[in-house]
């Protein structure tokens, strides 16, 4: 790095600070200095290990610095820096680093944290006693600003710091976040803000996001950018083993990454979803003929166990950590230098984040490992290798923000020091998700909030805010803000089983917790993988669920319920431009090159502007198979209304699959006849869908968590399962009869907005159709395509999604029958 | 839904019964039409306590209940206790809704309100006759269920839900608990959660957990206890 001569602004403690390290100031943080100097909100973009955070506080320690120079140790206490970050890891792992210049420039400053974790009584002394740089989460924040003389604690704050910002803005924590920075901007007009991240793919939308807006003209925080660093090295695996068809176990690669790992001073094996980290964590140490310190980190572990892994890593006892994106994020746990992707990456944001977890330093290029487990994420990670080189980054679209966090943030604003509406509403749409909210929306989110915004109007007397005669809002009781303060925040978690192992199942101790819907498929004596561990399954007692040690070798393996993040929609259109270019194919390991030529012999090659569909009889069925390359939650949308749409043509169709790029629809009629131009007309995403998404679980459970963030449902907290046979309510019965009688209602509007980005990706799903209208190719086959077998394989693997409701039902009652008519 | 609805029809201690998918309980020999637990304006109770549930449930409930009337035309009406939620549910209820109600009552030759825990005293306002048990055909209806054998009994209070496992997925769905001597009639009003029937509470009805006659979305479906199994938790739906 070339030395750059301090600029004025750097004042000379600092500069001497920066030399007795052997640094120098880099470019991008004197320009935050020079941003900060100048009024300006500024985002930072740079690499990992490029200095940041510093680059983010610099200007408060400066500023700090120079204040408490002066009047010496009474000085008046005030709020000048805010930090806030998604994870309370990172605020804690910050806090610690930055406490380094601090003190050795001998700096009087109070630097603390408050998250969940913290006391009540540091809560009180941090309001009362307010630390110089606080740092916290956005619910945190959320909390602050729903209590009374909020207003004199932000008083005096300079300046607020937003890390890993392209993690929290696209999210509904990040409408949350704004909304809350908005009211902040009101208390303290002139504080700045500064935004951090080391991979942004909308620039330009996040610069926007982090500004407050003006009801005039589009605001953007000036951006500034590190230097890039070194390239990463990104290799495919090209395994001695024969790649599969299908499955995302990845078996076949991991004794060449276990070659890697005894090469590598510590890697980090990131997989996509928990149990593929429980597969992938047992299958190394099947070969860990060394014994190497190999440990496994994900999300459902306890946090006991994770702090453990964690502390070992930072300590650099271990060899490899097995991990989920729990890992994801900036926290600086150890020395490493070789980061492997197992299963395709689904975007390349978040490929380049995860190779930031290597080698923390710039000069040095980090090193990743892609190993594809079927061939299907050959062509997946081959496109992500080329985003990556050309640095071509992915991500959510910033949308517009969602009704049931504005709900939840109206409801806090009305249970601190209350509000004026027509102040609220410039407020709000000073929050850039908000920019665009008409008043008539914000009035009907308003009225949800009072009143549950019913056209029966109910709830009048039994308001939760209520209008002051100086027209300022307010909860209606104290009571009413108390319970609003319990269910602060936009996580809405799915219900979590404790797992407690014990010798002789009675006691034990808790090994984390698993998703109930896991442990619904399980019977007593089935066998699982959890925490590295072969587990059986003795019952469920309250909210847990019970486990013994088990000795089996072949343990039922908790199902892949499919990535958890959907191939982006960057990346699909990368490798549906690779599969239709044979002179790309030559990038690919043999096995999948000769697997498209076949392709190409016995069928046709998907083209990148169209749709392949392909019918063919196979075991007495008859299938169609299409290749959108949409992503598995576009496509479970598509199968579910194709399936309909065939319904109603009297096809009988019996059931479908859907993996990441393709459709399987079977029957037990011909398909082939079928005017395809017609079965795949976007006007499918009208009646059909909305007849579908009447009976939805998936929109049910989206509805739900609506319900929860818009204060309609209350959280559910641990101890309160039992006090009741009636605890919580069921917001299946609520979707109904809300549906039935006022399908417009705001509740319904937000569940809508939510299936569509979300569990049911109908944006993604309407966009392809529209794409590929007119665009249908049909080729009637003798026999399954070469292409089609991934996705065949699927079948019998993965829930076939349909009517299952009363095939279940009539399959009992036939038991019942078969019983009744036996003679004996 | 436009689906055509399934009848079953069963014997219950030796009189003819036929259990509807939209939960209602009809006598065939004496024309009448048995439902159970309406809780009128549950929705509007938590209201009170500042949950602003959607205040419709009285009108879902109402229409449902006037679709199962013209679909079998009984002579007869028994509401099976706890039709209104509280004691002053009738106060909040909307008076188109109020409206609704008492027409529904006239056009039934004989209606009774069977008194239940939470409306031992249902408002007079709507019509009807009030009774704590009903004695038809040497069937006995009551709105909590007797603990022990009560051979002929039709109650209603538990709820009754059955969890049927399918492969890999299960269903909840209310239903009519019943040995073919007695019978627990599943709540109808549409803000009404359920109780397993592998709960004591029916064991000490039954016996042992006793037989459901599931309602699915068009049919009723037998279903034996052995294939039923309990919640994990006792949250209810």
């Amino acid at each position: 790095m070339p030395p750059v001569t301090a600029p004025a602004c750097l004042p000379p403690q600092f500069v001497d600070w920066f030399a007795t390290r052997g640094w120098a100031a880099r470019p991008h943080q004197l320009e935050m200095i020079a941003a900060a100097e100048a009024g300006e909100d500024a985002l930072l973009i740079a690499p990992t290990g490029g200095g940041k955070t510093l680059g983010g506080f610099l200007p408060s320690l400066i500023d700090l610095a120079t204040t408490t120079l002066e009047p010496g140790r009474n000085r008046p206490h005030a709020l000048h820096t805010l930090y806030i970050s998604p994870l309370k890891a990172l605020s804690v792992d910050v806090a610690r680093n930055l406490m380094m210049p601090v003190e050795e420039m001998g700096l009087d400053l109070r630097i603390e944290t408050r998250t969940g974790d913290t006391s009540a009584s540091k809560r009180q002394r941090q309001r009362a006693h307010p630390p110089d740089i606080l740092l916290t989460t956005p619910e945190q924040l959320a909390l602050f600003c729903a209590t009374a003389n909020a207003e004199a604690f932000f008083r005096d704050l300079k300046r607020i710091i937003i890390d890993e910002i392209h993690a929290i803005a696209p999210q509904k924590r990040g409408d949350l976040l704004s909304l809350d920075l908005a009211t902040i901007r009101q208390w303290a007009p002139q504080a700045r803000r500064a935004g951090l991240s080391a991979t942004v793919a909308d620039e330009g939308g996040l610069a926007r996001w982090l500004v407050a807006q003006s009801p005039d003209e589009d605001r953007f925080a000036r951006i500034v950018r590190g230097s890039a660093g070194a390239r990463p090295e990104v290799e495919i695996l090209d395994p001695s083993d024969r790649i599969p068809w299908a499955g995302h176990s990845g078996r076949h690669a991991l004794a060449d990454v276990y070659e890697r790992i005894k090469g590598a001073k510590m890697a980090l094996v990131f997989v996509n979803t928990r149990s593929q980290a429980e597969l992938t964590f047992q299958e190394l140490w099947a070969h860990n003929s060394d014994n190497l310190p190999i440990a496994l980190h994900h999300g459902s572990l306890s946090p006991e166990q994770r702090r453990k892994v964690e502390k070992a890593m930072a300590e650099g006892r271990l060899k490899a950590v097995v991990c989920t994106s729990t890992l994801d994020l900036g926290i600086d746990w150890g020395d490493v230098d070789l980061v492997v992707q197992m299963g395709a990456p689904k975007g390349s944001s978040r490929l380049i984040q995860r190779l930031g977890r290597s080698n923390h330093r710039l000069d040095a290029p980090s090193k990743a490992l892609l190993a594809p487990t079927n061939r299907f994420e050959h062509l997946e990670c081959q496109a992500a290798r080329e985003a990556v080189a050309e640095n071509a980054l992915d991500g959510e679209p910033l949308g517009a923000g969602a009704f049931d966090v504005l709900a939840q943030h109206i409801m806090g604003r009305g249970c601190g020091d209350g509000f004026i509406a027509d102040a609220l509403f410039d407020e709000v749409r000073s929050a850039t998700p908000y920019a665009h909210l008409d008043r008539e929306t914000f009035d009907r989110v308003l009225d949800f909030t009072a009143t549950g915004g019913y056209a029966l109007n109910t709830y009048e007397r039994f308001r939760r805010l209520v209008q002051r005669k100086d027209g300022r809002w307010l909860a209606r009781t104290p009571q009413i803000a108390q319970r609003y303060r319990m269910n602060v925040g936009t996580i809405v978690e799915a219900p979590m089983l404790d797992v407690v192992v014990s010798a002789r199942g009675r006691g034990g101790h808790r090994l984390g917790q698993i998703e109930e819907w896991f442990v619904e498929q399980l019977t007593p004596g089935d066998t699982f993988i959890f925490a590295g561990q072969v587990l059986r399954f003795v019952g469920i007692e309250e909210m847990s669920a019970r486990v013994v040690r088990a000795a089996d070798a072949d343990p039922k393996i908790p199902s892949y319920q499919g990535g958890k993040f959907p191939l982006s929609t960057y990346l699909a259109a990368r490798v549906r431009e690779l599969v239709q270019t044979p002179d790309q194919w030559d990038s690919l390991p043999d096995q999948v090159g000769d697997w498209l030529r076949l392709q190409a012999a016995r069928s046709r090659l998907p083209a990148a502007d169209g749709l392949l569909v392909e019918t063919f009889p196979r075991a007495a069925r008859y299938h169609l198979v299409c290749y959108p390359f949409e992503g598995r939650l576009a496509h479970q949308t598509l199968g579910m209304l194709l399936t309909r749409r065939l319904e109603r043509l009297g096809l009988r169709p019996m059931g479908f699959v859907a993996n990441e790029y393709a459709v399987s629809v079977w029957g037990l009629r011909d398909l082939s006849g079928l005017d395809f131009d017609a079965l795949f007309d976007e006007d499918m995403m009208g009646d059909d869908l909305d007849a579908w998404l009447a009976e939805s679980q998936l929109m049910k459970r989206t509805f739900r968590n609506c319900a929860v963030i818009a204060g309609l449902i209350e959280r559910r907290f641990p101890g309160q399962e039992k006090t009741g046979r009636q605890v919580t309510f069921s917001t299946d019965l609520i979707y109904d009869v809300l549906r039935e009688h006022e399908p417009d209602h705001i509740l319904l509007r937000a569940a809508w907005q939510d299936a569509a980005a979300g569990l049911l990706d109908i944006r993604r799903l309407g966009e392809a159709l529209s794409r590929i209208r007119g665009r249908v190719t049909h080729v009637p086959l003798d026999r399954i395509s070469p292409l089609a077998v991934p996705v065949m394989l699927e079948i019998g693997k993965e829930p076939v999604y349909g009517e299952g409701h009363d095939s279940i039902l009539e399959d009992a009652a036939e038991d019942l029958i078969a019983e009744a008519v036996r003679l004996d | 839904m436009t689906d055509a609805l399934t009848d079953h029809a069963f014997s219950l201690a030796g009189a003819r019964a036929i259990a509807d998918p939209d939960g209602v309980l009809i006598l065939p020999d004496s024309d009448t039409l048995i439902v159970s637990d309406l809780h009128f304006e549950k929705g509007s109770s938590f209201g009170m306590g500042g949950q602003m549930l959607p205040p419709y449930d009285t009108r879902t409930t109402l229409r449902r209940l006037a679709d199962a009337i013209s679909r079998h035309r009984p002579q007869s009406l028994i509401a099976l206790g706890d039709s209104f939620h509280d004691r002053l549910a009738d106060r909040r209820m909307d008076g188109a809704d109020a409206e609704r109600l008492a027409d529904l009552v006239a056009s039934v030759s004989r209606w009774v309100w069977i008194e239940g825990n939470h409306d031992p005293a249902p408002p007079p306002q709507f019509g009807g006759e009030v009774r704590h048990t009903l004695e038809i055909n040497g069937l006995v209806l009551r709105h909590e269920p007797t603990e022990g054998a009560a051979p002929g009994e039709i109650a209603g209070h538990l709820h009754p839900c059955a969890k049927v496992r399918g492969q890999g997925r299960s269903v909840r769905a209310r239903c009519f608990a019943t040995d073919g001597q007695r019978l627990i009639m599943p709540a109808f009003g549409a803000y009404t959660g359920g109780l397993n029937i592998c709960d004591p509470a029916f064991a000490r009805c039954f016996g042992a957990t006793p037989g459901a006659l599931v309602m699915g979305r068009a049919r009723v479906y037998p279903v034996a206890a052995k294939s039923c199994v309990p919640d994990r938790y006792a949250s209810a739906s």
